[in-house]
């Protein structure tokens, strides 16, 4: 893994050679509670406690923790739509933490999302073909039709896709058309958060099976967010493990598989369901005596 | 470039088998609509013979609304005067058909500057920081806790009695209404992926404000629209009533009610009519906005 450049100003555009696409120093994010009490203020709520680490380019990334655990506040940090309170994050060696908006053009064209609810991520009063061309107009790209119908083959819709509302398609579908959205401006970084959580169990092979394909066929580096540590492991490299706003575990996604170290990365792979499991009849508090924090 | 598109080729191959199965899954047309619920099949109906009496007294009226006659004061509903007509001997008829043009008018214009200034307020304050949506907010209640009337009467003896005066003072007065339900609105739309999306695409505020927060909220603005408008017609009868509205000799419904007053004893129905016609479009454009509401609320989108 690469040094990390000591400041975007330093390196203002991106070195060649092997600058690591994302990397997260040490940050935190606190947020903050409605006042209960009149003589003090709430305790603030840390979403993220020091979190560290390098993604190298082309890497596959997954984060797995459960609901509440501070996944998509770090990826909304690692996309430049939340500050971190302190710590810092560097796109492509550039450090992005405190950058006002017009300095994060370079994030925007280099990294896109894909987002968990496939009801929610898309306007339901725009059509198809703007949601996807949405990028493109705002980056201003030129030839933006050719390119709304190429992506939205690239992801198995016709290109009459294009004249429709995000209502008349299905999860999967809708889930399809995000991914067209995020790959609409060529971007180098993909950032999945539960992209397939909301789908159905038979859709959801499909549209894995395309975030991999696409990420491969376009050597994008990848960051999987998911409490279901299969479908991790099913798509990613490497995988970090999230417990109450810390990382808890980092390493190859099959060694943390095979042999998790830290207690809760235990508890997660047994509450994995499996056919055994369920016949055996192993229960929720069974896996909750496992581990406690 | 090129190696990108040979890329996309080869996902597009991949996706190819699974085409067949997602394509099944699309629904035919477009989605089924609900059934149209009652209140906006009543309240449009009301609301649309409304525009059409204003719009036929351009073109007919059975009298000179404005006639003074003599001859025939207090003449009880005949087929020469299909309502009466007053104590002045003018056609009573006539003059509800030119007043809807009044009540439409003073609608259109009070909504008109609630919602131009009110909605961008609304959007302002949702989009900006916490603190300062709050701020405005609370500006917006001190506005919402003044008496319109009051504030319109104060309007009259500032810049004198008049149709204009007093619809833009009930506009100001409604601007309020506006500004809340639509901040709320925003709020919610702020809070979607969708949102966090464009903002990842690079688009700026102004671009996510026009393009993605105004379509969603705008169900919202014609549900309002309609209810301000029953409560601008009402305001301006009541303006009308007490004689800071419509200045003679516009026929206007409010000051018809007013003027029958001295005959309640002798001719009541001189207070009927205009007193229904006023409840009966203010009760139309209620409907209508109910019914709006029905048919734009979200929440209600899968219950049938």
């Amino acid at each position: 893994m690469a040094e990390q450049p000591t400041s975007a100003t330093l390196a203002p555009e991106p070195r060649t050679g092997p600058v690591d696409a994302i990397s997260v120093r040490d940050v935190t994010r606190d947020y903050r509670r409605p006042r209960t009490s009149l003589r003090r203020p709430s305790p603030p709520v840390h979403a993220l406690r020091g979190v560290s680490f390098d993604i190298p380019q082309g890497q596959r990334f997954g984060i797995v923790g459960e609901s509440g655990c501070g996944k998509s506040t770090l990826l909304r940090i690692l996309a430049g739509l939340d500050r971190p309170t302190s710590g810092s994050v560097a796109i492509d060696g550039r450090d992005i933490t405190g950058l006002p908006e017009r300095q994060l053009k370079f994030v925007r064209e280099r990294l896109q999302l894909v987002f968990q609810d496939p009801m929610s991520a898309l306007d339901p009063r725009m059509r198809v073909g703007d949601i996807v061309a949405e990028p493109l107009v705002a980056q201003g790209h030129p030839n933006r039709t050719e390119r709304v119908a190429e992506l939205l083959e690239a992801v198995g819709l016709g290109a009459d896709a294009a004249q429709r509302y995000p209502h008349q398609f299905s999860g999967g579908q809708r889930q399809r058309i995000s991914i067209a959205r995020a790959l609409a401006p060529r971007p180098k970084i993909i950032v999945a958060d539960e992209p397939v959580s909301a789908l159905d169990v038979s859709v959801r092979a499909q549209v894995l099976n395309l975030i991999a394909d696409l990420v491969d066929e376009l050597s994008l580096t990848l960051v999987f967010v998911s409490h279901d540590l299969s479908v991790v492991r099913h798509v990613c490299d490497r995988v970090a493990v999230m417990h109450d706003g810390q990382i808890v575990e980092t390493g190859p996604t099959e060694q943390v598989y095979e042999e998790p170290r830290h207690p809760y990365t235990r508890r997660l792979i047994a509450a994995v369901p499996t056919l055994g499991k369920a016949l055996s009849g192993v229960s929720a508090a069974d896996l909750n005596r496992e581990y406690r924090p | 470039m090129s190696a990108v598109d040979k890329a996309l080729d080869k996902a597009q191959d991949n996706a190819q088998d699974t085409k067949a199965a997602v394509a099944s899954a699309v629904p035919e047309g477009r989605r089924r609509r609900r059934p149209m619920p009652g209140s906006l099949l009543v309240g449009g109906l009301i609301v649309s013979l409304v525009f059409g009496m204003a719009l036929l007294s351009f073109v007919w009226t059975p009298h000179d609304p404005t006639l003074v006659d003599a001859s025939v004061r207090l003449q009880k509903p005949s087929p020469e005067y299909w309502f009466g007509t007053d104590k002045f001997g003018r056609d009573v008829f006539s003059q509800i058909l030119m007043g809807s043009r009044t009540t439409l008018f003073v609608g259109f214009v009070a909504v008109g500057v609630a919602a131009l200034i009110g909605v961008p307020l609304g959007i302002v304050a949702g989009m900006a920081p916490h603190w300062f949506g709050e701020l405005l907010m609370r500006g917006n209640d001190l506005v919402l806790a003044f008496p319109a009337l009051l504030l319109t009467i104060m309007f009259s003896a500032v810049y004198g009695a008049g149709t204009l005066v007093a619809m833009i003072a009930i506009g100001i007065a409604s601007i309020p209404h506006f500004a809340r339900l639509i901040r709320g609105g925003t709020l919610q739309v702020m809070k979607t992926e969708y949102v966090l999306a464009a903002r990842a695409a690079g688009r700026g505020p102004f671009s996510i404000a026009l393009r993605h927060v105004l379509p969603n909220v705008s169900s919202l603005v014609i549900v309002q629209a309609s209810v301000g408008f029953a409560i601008a017609v009402l305001a301006e009868a009541a303006l009308s009533f007490l004689g800071f509205g419509t200045p003679p000799p516009t026929p206007s419904w409010g000051r018809m009610l007013q003027e029958s007053q001295e005959m309640l004893s002798i001719a009541p129905r001189l207070a009927v009519f205009p007193g229904v016609a006023i409840a009966v479009v203010v009760l139309g454009f209620n409907l209508l906005g109910d019914g709006l509401r029905d048919r734009f609320d979200p929440k209600l989108e899968d219950r049938r």
